[in-house]
């Protein structure tokens, strides 16, 4: 029988390391899954990894990398201080999209208005919406004890046909020519999030460094991020501290969906510029992988979000240059988050052959 | 005395950064009660574990009748006619006695004749217990007693019995040794594992004692005095906690009336709960585990809120109030298990001082943690309670259990409480710190504290309590002046021997 029994004392390097060697095992098993297909897997490893960055166009997909980890990142901070705490917060994607089709609403409303306040309003939207929506799943837990996994992830459905009745009903552009989706916030001025379109910048890439200082502060010198910790790792002593569950769950499953709402509302407003059917391309899901991949660390997660965009970024190239099947970059991009696990249990715990227990 | 039954000689197991077991060597003989003593963290459990064949040596020899024993299996010592009883029982709640009795046989017998095969072990050894019964219903002294019936079924030649009197009552106790002398009588060696001294005194024809791995001694208990075999225990003289009596003050701490539903279904009801603690007085506790311990730790630490005027300090009402409010208030408390609820086992001292000291110690400001401060009031903990550990940023997992305890019970105290509550406070902890922790716990009292010490352990209770009461089945018993109680009388607040003709005598009383 094998057995799993718990580290006394895990090593911090190693715990620290495994994203690294992740990564790099990844590489290898990506490499001959690519090599089955019938690929080069050193072109298709080095085409996903280095050109994207320093290779003859990195020039072209430098600021794409910052427009794809931008919202990874944001909602991944979120997203991990309810993980920290065992608050399983899945339906991040819900969140998004809800907080997209409010900010974008509000943008909307005032259209062609153009004042400085605008975007400001626009952001508040997105983040009430988020945070709305994420309430749903925390109410319930709260009151009938309902699993927010289970509510959370349901949500999402419901979200995303919020968005194509929305695309198609109240929010289509009236001048779109009977297309669906709204008029594009890129035309609008005061709605759009780009900083600076030509560099790739925009409000989200800021609100994504904010977030990463502010969940850094707050988990490693405030109080009410000890709480959360504490409560992730031993909810009984918790109890025993004096930490209100209830609050809790509102205050992580509230910061994660309005981080998510206003991620959604940067992408809408920004890269994607208009609500349509299909505008959000599964950031919420893959924050999941982002947030577990940072190991629930600020820093970690903005380094997990730039690598995940570099596989996202890098994976396209490959599909483009090499016809690599976009199947493949998935299987490759969930490979990751299996090695990482992984090798997390494997620094937690050791593996014991041990014969059968004594009655 | 003839060949011995079981020679161990040189035995000797080391696990990484600890040996366990030290090059240790005694003789079991035919009908022998042989004591193995020690402190814990001494070596006895992996000893016993290696007679057993859950732990292999590293090196020594073991012969059995004269043959070399090695066993490579728990089934193989058995089979030899080594049987053991465990301290924590693996019994299935929901099922009958005698199917629990059958799951633990290599060749279950029919459950009529199994039944009828328990019956008889049972009236033979005095051991009364129905086969028909849910092992849910019973007590802890009846589990113990299918334990033990499922260890006499396979006739053994040598019965190992680890700590088996932590969770009897003291009629129970008395019940137990006439079994074990019973057997005894008829051939039987037991190896009995304990730190209880006077149980060991009236019990066991010789004892070897155990310190860090080593074996540091032999002994005839019935010719040793308890202190000399503590002392040969610890490696140091005691010292014997000192009480200064000092008039006790207004009452501060006055629960009446409290009821609570258990949280969990397996938890204790507690059933109309009167007490007053005043100040500078410790209320003993006593009372088998399972009786409502835990619950009454919770409500009055304020996990647990009660709706009621159940719980009143200096007056006023607190019932209603959470763990926080309650420290405001200088009411604190330490709980049993220090790993997950005491404790966050993964976190540093640092950040376990902070999980009950950030109100009283001021640790925070606008909610921003003092980091520097938390670490200086864990290293006081850690200094003033000589907590053995690198330094305050080490794990609370990597700690003894002792040593946490210490640190538990430090990080209470040290924040002055006016009302401390504490659940076995010195549970796992080695003679010399548990004399400490008492000591602290009676100088606490000496300045002023109301202390309510919740403990399984009597003589611990008698040591320092001014006034005792016992918990039984959620009801506590009624509270009488330690000083003059026989440990008879004790026995029968605890509820007697559960299941046995004395209990009907322990409910008049």
């Amino acid at each position: 029988m094998i057995k799993l029994e718990k580290r006394p004392m895990p090593s911090r390097t190693l715990s620290m390391a495994t994203p690294l060697i992740a990564v790099v095992i990844t590489m290898i098993a990506g490499g001959l899954l690519f090599a089955a297909l019938g690929k080069n897997p050193f072109e298709a490893i080095r085409t996903i990894f280095w050109d994207p960055v320093l290779g003859e166009y990195a020039f072209y997909y430098r600021p794409q990398l910052l427009v794809k980890a931008a919202p990874l990142v944001l909602i991944a901070i979120g997203l991990s201080l309810g993980f920290k705490a065992g608050i399983w917060n899945i339906g991040a994607e819900g969140q998004y999209i809800i907080g997209a089709i409010c900010g974008a609403g509000v943008g909307l409303a005032f259209y062609p208005t153009e004042s400085i306040l605008i975007f400001p309003l626009m952001i508040l939207a997105g983040a009430l919406g988020g945070w709305a929506w994420a309430m749903i799943p925390a109410l319930l837990k709260v009151k009938f004890g309902t699993n927010e996994i289970l509510v959370s992830l349901m949500l999402v459905y419901v979200a995303e046909q919020l968005l194509a009745s929305m695309s198609l009903g109240l929010l289509k552009n009236p001048e779109g020519h009977g297309f669906p989706g709204s008029r594009n916030l890129n035309d609008y001025p005061s709605a759009t999030s780009w900083i600076n379109e030509a560099a790739g910048l925009h409000w989200g890439m800021a609100f994504a460094f904010i977030a990463v200082i502010f969940a850094y502060v707050l988990l490693n010198r405030h109080i009410l991020g000890f709480n959360i910790r504490l409560t992730g790792e031993a909810p009984r002593a918790a109890r025993f501290s004096g930490v209100n569950p209830t609050r809790l769950i509102l205050f992580c499953l509230g910061t994660s969906g309005a981080l998510a709402g206003m991620a959604g509302l940067f992408e809408v407003s920004g890269p994607s510029g208009q609500i349509s059917i299909d505008f959000n391309v599964g950031y919420g899901f893959t924050a999941i992988i982002v947030a577990f991949l940072g190991r629930l660390h600020p820093v970690g997660i903005l380094l997990a979000g730039l690598l995940m965009a570099l596989t996202y970024i890098g994976g396209e190239i490959a599909q483009g240059n090499l016809g690599l099947p976009s199947a493949a970059i998935q299987v490759f991009q969930g490979m990751l988050l299996f090695f990482l696990l992984a090798l997390d249990l494997l620094t937690n715990y050791r593996v014991k052959f041990a014969a059968k227990g004594a009655a | 005395m003839t060949a011995p039954l079981l020679s161990i000689s040189g035995l000797t197991k080391a696990y990484p950064g600890v040996v366990a077991n030290d090059n240790v060597s005694f003789d079991i003989g035919e009908s022998e009660v042989h004591a193995l003593l020690g402190e814990n963290g001494a070596g006895k459990s992996t000893l016993v574990k290696m007679i057993y064949g859950l732990v292999k040596p590293d090196s020594g020899t073991m012969t059995w009748k004269g043959q070399p024993f090695t066993p490579a299996e728990p089934k193989a010592a058995r089979a030899a006619g080594v049987a053991m009883v465990f301290q924590h029982f693996s019994l299935f709640d929901a099922l009958k006695v005698s199917e629990n009795v059958a799951l633990g046989m290599e060749d279950p017998p029919p459950m009529g004749d199994l039944a009828r095969r328990i019956r008889k072990v049972s009236e033979t050894y005095g051991l009364p217990l129905d086969p028909n019964r849910t092992v849910g219903d019973l007590s802890a002294g009846e589990r113990q007693r299918v334990e033990i019936i499922r260890c006499l079924l396979q006739d053994p030649k040598l019965l190992i019995m680890d700590e088996p009197t932590s969770v009897l009552t003291p009629q129970e106790v008395d019940i137990l040794f006439k079994t074990l002398n019973k057997l005894k009588e008829e051939g039987t060696s037991i190896l009995y594992i304990s730190h209880k001294l006077e149980e060991i005194r009236a019990l066991c024809d010789h004892a070897t004692i155990l310190r860090l791995g080593k074996n540091v001694g032999e002994c005839v208990p019935a010719e040793t005095s308890a202190r000399d075999m503590a002392e040969m225990m610890v490696g140091d003289t005691l010292q014997t906690p000192t009480r200064t009596t000092e008039k006790t003050g207004e009452v501060v701490l006055d629960v009446s009336g409290l009821s609570l539903e258990p949280a969990t279904p397996f938890g204790t009801k507690l059933k109309n709960i009167h007490f007053t603690v005043r100040a500078g007085e410790i209320l003993g506790i006593g009372g088998v585990a399972g009786n409502g311990q835990d619950e009454l730790l919770a409500a009055l630490s304020g996990e647990t809120l009660t709706w009621k005027d159940a719980v009143k300090v200096n007056g006023k009402e607190v019932a209603n109030l959470g763990p926080n409010a309650r420290r405001r208030m200088g009411i604190l408390a330490a709980p049993e298990e220090r790993l997950g609820h005491a404790a966050a086992p993964d976190m540093s001292l640092t950040e376990n001082a902070l999980l009950t000291g950030a109100i009283r110690e001021k640790l925070t400001g606008k909610g921003f943690v003092n980091w520097s401060g938390t670490t200086a009031f864990a290293e006081k903990i850690i200094k003033d309670f000589d907590v053995r550990t690198p330094g305050p940023h080490v794990a609370a997992r990597a700690l003894s259990g002792g040593n946490l305890q210490k640190f538990v019970i430090g990080r209470e105290v040290l924040q002055r409480p006016e009302v401390l509550i504490v659940n076995q406070p010195t549970w796992g902890v080695d003679a010399a710190a548990a004399a400490a922790i008492r000591q602290a716990l009676l100088d606490l009292a000496a300045n002023g504290a109301a202390i309510v010490v919740i403990s399984q352990d009597l003589d611990e209770l008698m040591e320092i309590s001014d006034r005792f009461g016992a918990l039984n089945e959620g009801r506590l018993s009624d509270i009488r002046p330690a000083a003059g109680l026989t440990i008879d009388e004790i026995g029968l607040m605890m509820g007697g021997a559960h299941g046995m003709e004395v209990a009907q005598v322990g409910e008049d009383a």
